[in-house]
């Protein structure tokens, strides 16, 4: 007897939906590919730093995305979540696929900086109020996926994990300003506040704002594609049960017939 | 509320003094911590003066995840959690009574670890209201979020080792705030530096007892 047959049918996604996410994806490479173009190759090194400013197309983009896009994102889903009236298992999947993608993002957000600071200040990591709260978030929020990973109901996880995701989104602002107040109560001017913001303008602007959009659409695109597999995923966990159910009852049944014929 | 949130704190508080647990665990690991700082950081005591407020509240906040511990744990036999949730106490009166135990708790032990500090590292008091202040709002913080934490990871079998990693960073507001106010109120800090700090903490408390009373039932319907 096959148990294939049992097998329940993968979700299927909508061919619009499959298109839609295909096109974002070439969108978003090609941006990227332009971003790459513009910021290596057409735009100028800057008087100041260099080559080194080639790092102001992605940096500020990856930390839009980590910061506030993903993190945001993931914080009113899972406000929608815990509101009885909204509440479904897609703003659980919504908030997981973004913290998951914005936790890369942070960890590219931190790794560019420091790239980026250890020529410009002398070191890797700085306790600047802006890395101690990125890092601070990026810790909540791998709490956060720590906390999924551990097995449970659908409806339990997703509770729980909202509930983690609002604490930690009150508590965002809390560490900044406590951050904030840590540098400059404690000491003068930080390295941050030396003139590191020239003005920029012609091609390095609009290779700045193409690099927004191009993150932005990767965002997105990854953010579409975890939604997608956390579906399959689900689907994968329920699936499985009930092959495994059907496999107990098909082989009961066999021994049932056994022993009527004997 | 009030009468509920008293008899959930008499209970834990009752359970307390007489296991003694944390009498004879986790005050005793707090003073450990406290030499174990004092081993790291070497026998220079100017050192260790200088880094007292930052390591009183490290002891503390690992002192903290310890009695939310064994303030989930008391609850996880017997069935106790599902009798608490059928005895049709409110959730914010257990909310209240729960981090109320744990903050008597906490006070009793940093009053120890004050003592450790001043004796151990040669910190000076100079302005007590602030040391006071300080540890009253902190605990307050503390026990709040401790116990929405140990609510929420009370069914899980990982609930020791995902506790503190979920707890403390959103306790690191209060470490800090802490730190700067013991720093005005020991020998050579400014008095007026601790103010913004205190205003910090009320914050904190009260977005997070708020949270904690209006949430508390529906997280022990997650856990």
């Amino acid at each position: 007897m096959s148990t294939n047959q049992h097998v329940p049918a993968p979700p299927v996604q909508s061919r619009r939906s499959l298109w839609t996410t295909r096109i974002i994806g070439i969108t978003a490479l090609v941006a990227t590919a332009f971003t790459v173009w513009l910021g290596l190759w057409v735009t100028p090194p800057d008087q100041v730093q260099g080559n080194l400013v080639r790092l102001v197309y992605i940096h500020p983009g990856v930390a839009w995305v980590a910061l506030y896009l993903a993190f945001g994102l993931a914080a009113l889903a899972s406000v929608l979540y815990l509101w009885p009236r909204t509440r479904s298992l897609y703003w659980d999947r919504l908030a997981a696929a973004a913290v998951e993608v914005g936790v890369v993002f942070n960890v590219c957000t931190l790794i560019s900086g420091s790239i980026w600071g250890k020529p410009t200040w002398g070191v890797w990591w700085a306790w600047d109020a802006r890395l101690t709260s990125t890092a601070v978030l990026l810790v909540l929020f791998l709490g956060y996926l720590a906390l999924r990973r551990v097995p449970a109901e659908p409806e339990v996880r997703a509770k729980r994990s909202a509930f983690v995701a609002l604490f930690a989104a009150v508590d965002i602002p809390i560490v900044h300003f406590s951050v904030l107040w840590w540098k400059t109560l404690h000491q003068g001017a930080t390295v941050l506040n030396a003139n590191l913001s020239p003005t920029i303008h012609g091609s390095m602007a609009w290779t700045l704002l193409l690099g927004f959009i191009a993150l932005t659409l990767v965002f997105v695109w990854m953010l579409l594609v975890r939604y997608r597999i956390g579906v399959l995923e689900d689907w994968l966990g329920t699936g499985e049960l009930d092959v495994a159910l059907r496999e107990r009852q098909a082989e009961g049944a066999s021994l049932d017939d056994d022993e009527a014929a004997a | 509320m009030w009468r509920d949130s008293l008899l959930v704190a008499g209970k834990d508080l009752r359970i307390e003094a007489r296991s003694r647990v944390g009498l004879y665990q986790v005050a005793p690991f707090g003073v450990v911590a406290l030499v174990l700082f004092a081993f790291a950081l070497g026998p220079d005591r100017t050192q260790m003066a200088k880094g007292a407020p930052g390591l009183f509240w490290v002891a503390v906040l690992f002192c903290t995840v310890l009695a939310v511990q064994r303030s989930v744990s008391v609850e996880s036999v017997d069935g106790a959690r599902d009798g608490i949730r059928l005895s049709g106490l409110d959730p914010a009166g257990q909310f209240l009574g729960k981090a109320a135990a744990v903050a008597v708790q906490l006070i009793v032990l940093e009053v120890v670890l004050g003592i450790g500090v001043v004796l151990l590292y040669g910190a000076s008091i100079q302005v007590p209201w602030l040391i006071v202040a300080s540890c009253v709002l902190g605990t307050v913080g503390l026990a709040a979020t401790g116990t929405l934490y140990g609510a929420l990871s009370a069914g899980l079998r990982v609930r020791e080792t995902l506790l503190p990693f979920l707890f403390l960073p959103i306790a690191a507001p209060v470490l800090l705030a802490g730190t700067r106010v013991w720093q005005a109120g020991l020998a050579g800090g400014t008095e007026s530096y601790g103010s913004p700090w205190l205003r910090l903490l009320v914050v904190f408390d009260a977005i997070y007892v708020a949270l904690g009373i209006v949430v508390f039932g529906p997280i022990q319907e997650a856990a």
